[in-house]
């Protein structure tokens, strides 16, 4: 069932975005069928759930291996299903109000349905190689929703952007859990726990999946992604860069937390980027006037402080990090919507330019400030429960939680400061852009534009008032990560440090903002000289130039240097291998024939000729001869097919060789300099002398009986055939056959391809309008 | 036009013929004398090389009706498919099959289904041939009417002094 449901978010997107044209606005309607089923069954196992059972599903791939597809409903998956089923569905509602009859919606429907399976896939992942396999899937199709207005410069370099810093991320992710998987002998997360993992590979491990994790999920140093990605419409900013895509890497890291965070440097790196991101992205925050981006390093921020809670490993943390993963997608998504709404109604979203909401707008303006002061720790919203916890978490500790506790209440100043900036923005945007003119808006959104985002503010609220509605969920959640850790939500607690902190908080937020213009005055004057923006940028461009002199020095278009290098890497690796130990079998019999003297100076003869011959013709006749002389050695050998196709193979080559040559000059050119000369005839006499001894040495250190012997037995009562060569070369390594045809077909296209592209040379054209001049 | 060789034309008239029929022989020889599908296709290449040094890429696109891409894609698509085939009958691919009959006149005949994938093999190398014949050969061609005519122009010294410019 798990598989089904999965599956059914890519065949319903195959359907959306096959049927677009047809479908129209009804796209929205077909794709949100998915989720649908996803939360359905979601709540007929809630009550096995809540118990602690798990449902799993697997399909074996490579069992030697330990390969397969390994699926896993938990508690922690269970709590990620909310927001990626639960949101998608209203961002599927908001979508298709948003875009209208627009011709692009029903691709950007099908992407959404792809990606939401891509993501329902991941936080149901168990195995390493299914977790991988859907992570790269959510990246590929971020960056197909990033990219959407494929037209606009702007947005394709976004999804570039994107696309980049998490498939580099992907990749050291993989190297991460193929390590992880070696050293601890599992393939599966949940297996981890009892194969206690401890050891150096294991903290290089854990350190190649952290990195992995931060990029995914806009930690510095490679937050730089997000803020670019704000390009995209906001349905898919509201899905992806809030509830969804971003909480992947929150995801992995929570997973691995418990198990790996005790285990070498994970614990320090984590809280040190978690809380460098938390109050970076906060400091931005404070200062765009664009309200998307405003949101961009909100989110930035607020993954920071997800970051921090999941990845400490610590079980309070772990549970304050559950319940703030649901509360952050709760007003998280809201916010894009409402910011969204704007936009979509008033044309912008920078707060310079928007103009007065009048009456229409005020469920957007009640929605958008719930929201906030959810982001903002307002009590008694769902916010206010997960800061509290949080800060309960790390209150009553080491000394190093005391810093943890610093950092967090500093980086929720901040988030609560740029939170006044965004209300105010949309309720009195003249308090920070100055008094304008400002006219009123003309249309105000229509009540079903409003809806998914005012149930979720609804939810903030009703969340937040009644505890006891999601602290079972929260609890099997949290359970699931680590099984010592439980979730108590309530709005009170008493009074005690952590409630302290919180109004703490909520006071040195608002004095932040207050003093708003001291603050841009001070931030402007220590702006540092590097961006995240700004690395990616001038990384990109080295790149790009290192290939360029690289390829510049490496592909210097001398034949006789690609020659050289290829046969002097060829002969220098395999000697340097062979002198490995005993390696000289002794001298193999001299001569087995003596039929093969004479034909060995046919051969030896012919091809000294043909180095040493002057003119073309001769030289290619006299390679025909080595050609027929090996043939020869064949029959002589008693094999006939080999005879056969060797003799037919050198006539066609020598045919087509003349017919090329023939338009060449008659004498070879004047002969290069013996400076350059000598190099070439070392390299040759260095290939001959090594092949040589290799194919001594390779026959005579056969140990195992040889191969054809089975085959020339086999051939007739399994073959079918007489002829051992052809029985091979047809049925035992018809394979092999069949690759070399290909090769076949390619070489001739390649022929075709080559010789086209020479007939428009110059010379050509020169002597054919000489021609037609002349006869005229 | 360069002019045609004697020798060739009449070479060509012998031989051409017989050495199409010995290429298909190989072909179904193959599999229990010397032989088999790369031979067969040389043999035949071989052929129309020889009509191609005697009259060009015209006189043997006039004798091969189809065109040389043809060839290859078709002898790809035979191969791939006797390949592929044993699977439908839930073997390995590349299963080869046997089948008997007594045929009357013929006695008992044994062919093998190893001769389907052959025939791919052998429509490919002549198709290749072909191929590169019909391009390699196109331009060469070209060049050296170039280089005759331009050689025809130049011709012998203009002996009738300075009047002619």
């Amino acid at each position: 069932m798990i598989l089904l449901l999965v599956a059914a978010h890519g065949v319903l997107a195959l359907v959306a975005g096959l049927g677009g044209r047809i479908l129209g606005r009804r796209a929205w309607a077909v794709i949100a069928v998915a989720p649908a089923l996803t939360l359905a069954w979601l709540a007929a196992h809630a009550g096995r759930l809540a118990d602690g059972e798990v449902v799993t599903a697997s399909v074996a791939w490579v069992p030697e291996l330990r390969l397969g597809l390994d699926l896993r409903l938990d508690g922690f998956a269970a709590l990620m299903i909310l927001l990626v089923s639960g949101i998608g569905l209203l961002v599927f509602a908001y979508g298709a109000r948003y875009f209208g009859d627009d011709v692009g919606a029903a691709r950007t429907a099908a992407l959404l349905s792809a990606f939401a399976g891509a993501m329902l896939g991941l936080v149901l992942s168990d195995g390493f190689l299914t977790v991988f396999v859907f992570w790269e899937l959510t990246s590929v199709t971020s960056y197909l929703l990033i990219g959407g207005r494929h037209q606009d410069e702007e947005a394709r370099s976004a999804a570039q952007h994107a696309l980049l810093v998490t498939g580099l991320g992907g990749l050291v992710l993989l190297a991460g859990l193929v390590l992880l998987g070696q050293e601890t002998g599992t393939s599966r997360i949940s297996e981890l726990a009892g194969a206690s993992p401890t050891g150096g590979v294991v903290a290089v491990a854990g350190v190649l999946v952290l990195v992995g994790a931060f990029t995914k999920s806009a930690q510095y140093p490679f937050h730089a992604w997000l803020p670019g990605a704000m390009v995209a419409p906001t349905p898919v900013s509201a899905y992806l860069h809030s509830a969804a895509m971003v909480k992947a890497g929150i995801y992995l890291i929570a997973r691995l937390a418990p198990v790996l965070a005790p285990v070498g440097p994970w614990r320090p790196i984590v809280v040190v980027v978690g809380l460098l991101t938390m109050i970076a992205g906060g400091l931005r925050a404070l200062r765009p006037f664009d309200l998307k981006q405003l949101l961009a390093f909100g989110t930035i921020s607020q993954l920071g402080f997800l970051t921090v809670l999941l990845g400490i490993g610590q079980p309070e943390a772990t549970a304050a990090g559950c319940t703030l993963l649901l509360a952050h997608g709760l007003f998280k998504a809201t916010l894009f919507m409402a910011v969204g709404i704007v936009d979509h109604e008033t044309g912008t979203r920078d707060l310079r330019g928007i103009p007065h909401l009048g009456d229409g707008w005020t469920a957007t303006k009640v929605v958008a400030v719930i929201s906030a002061a959810s982001m903002a720790a307002v009590p008694p919203l769902a916010g206010f429960l997960a800061k509290e916890s949080a800060f309960a978490a790390f209150v009553d500790g080491s000394s190093a939680d005391r810093v943890v506790l610093a950092g967090l209440v500093a980086g929720s100043v901040l988030t609560v400061a740029y939170t006044l900036r965004l209300v105010v923005a949309l309720v009195a945007p003249e308090r920070i852009a100055g008094p304008q003119q400002r006219s009123v808006a003309e249309r105000a959104p229509s009540w079903s534009f409003v809806a998914p985002a005012a149930l979720l503010a609804a939810a903030t609220v009703v969340l937040g008032l009644v505890p006891g509605l999601w602290s079972g969920t929260v609890d099997a959640a949290a359970n699931s990560l680590d099984p010592s850790a439980h979730a108590h939500l309530a709005l009170w607690h008493g009074l005690n440090l952590a409630l302290g902190l919180s109004g703490l908080t909520l006071a040195g937020g608002a004095l932040l903002f207050w003093q708003r213009q001291a603050v841009a005055r001070f931030q402007e004057r220590r702006r540092l000289p590097v961006t995240g923006a700004g690395v990616y940028e001038a990384t990109l461009r080295a790149v790009l130039e290192i290939a360029g002199r690289v390829t510049s020095v490496v592909q210097s278009g001398s034949l006789p240097v690609y020659t050289a290098v290829i046969l002097t890497t060829a002969v220098l690796a395999p000697t340097v291998a062979l002198f490995g130990g005993r390696w000289w079998p002794g001298w193999p019999d001299p001569v087995g024939n003596t039929l093969h003297l004479p034909i060995a100076v046919l051969l030896v003869g012919g091809a000294v000729a043909a180095t040493v011959a002057t003119r073309r013709f001769a030289a290619a006749l006299l390679l025909g001869v080595v050609g027929y002389a090996m043939a020869l050695l064949f029959v002589v050998q008693g094999a006939p097919d080999l005879a056969l196709t060797q003799f037919a193979v050198e006539t066609l080559s020598v045919v087509v060789f003349l017919l090329v040559l023939r338009v060449l000059p008659d004498r070879f050119e004047r002969r290069a300099p013996a400076l350059r000369t000598v190099p070439r005839a070392l390299v040759a006499l260095g290939v001959g002398v090594f092949v040589s001894l290799f194919a001594m040495v390779a026959a005579g250190w056969r140990t195992a009986a040889p191969v054809s012997q089975e085959m020339i037995a086999r051939a007739l009562p399994d073959g079918d055939g007489r002829n051992v060569v052809n029985v091979i070369l047809v049925d035992i390594r018809g394979l092999d056959t069949l690759g070399e045809v290909t090769v076949l077909l390619t070489a001739g296209l390649g022929i075709a391809a080559l010789a086209r592209a020479g007939r428009g040379r110059p010379g050509t054209e020169a002597a054919r309008a000489a021609d037609e001049g002349g006869a005229s | 036009m360069t002019e045609r060789s004697v020798v060739l034309d009449t070479t060509i008239r012998l031989v051409f013929d017989g050495a199409l029929v010995l290429s298909v022989y190989l072909l179904f020889a193959g599999h229990n004398q010397p032989g088999g599908g790369f031979v067969g296709g040389l043999v035949a290449a071989a052929a129309f090389g020889l009509v191609f040094l005697a009259g060009g890429a015209e006189e043997v696109s006039n004798r091969v009706r189809v065109q040389p891409w043809f060839l290859l894609a078709a002898g790809l698509g035979l191969a791939v498919a006797a390949a592929i085939w044993p699977l439908v009958t839930a073997d390995a691919p590349l299963d080869q099959s046997a089948v008997e009959a007594t045929l009357p006149l013929l006695g008992k005949v044994k062919a093998t289904s190893a001769t389907v994938f052959d025939t791919g093999v052998y429509l490919i190398v002549v198709g290749l041939v072909l191929t590169a014949l019909a391009t390699l050969g196109d331009e060469v061609e070209d060049e050296v009417e170039v280089a005759d005519t331009v050689a025809g122009e130049a011709g012998p010294p203009p002996a009738d002094g300075p009047g002619r410019r």
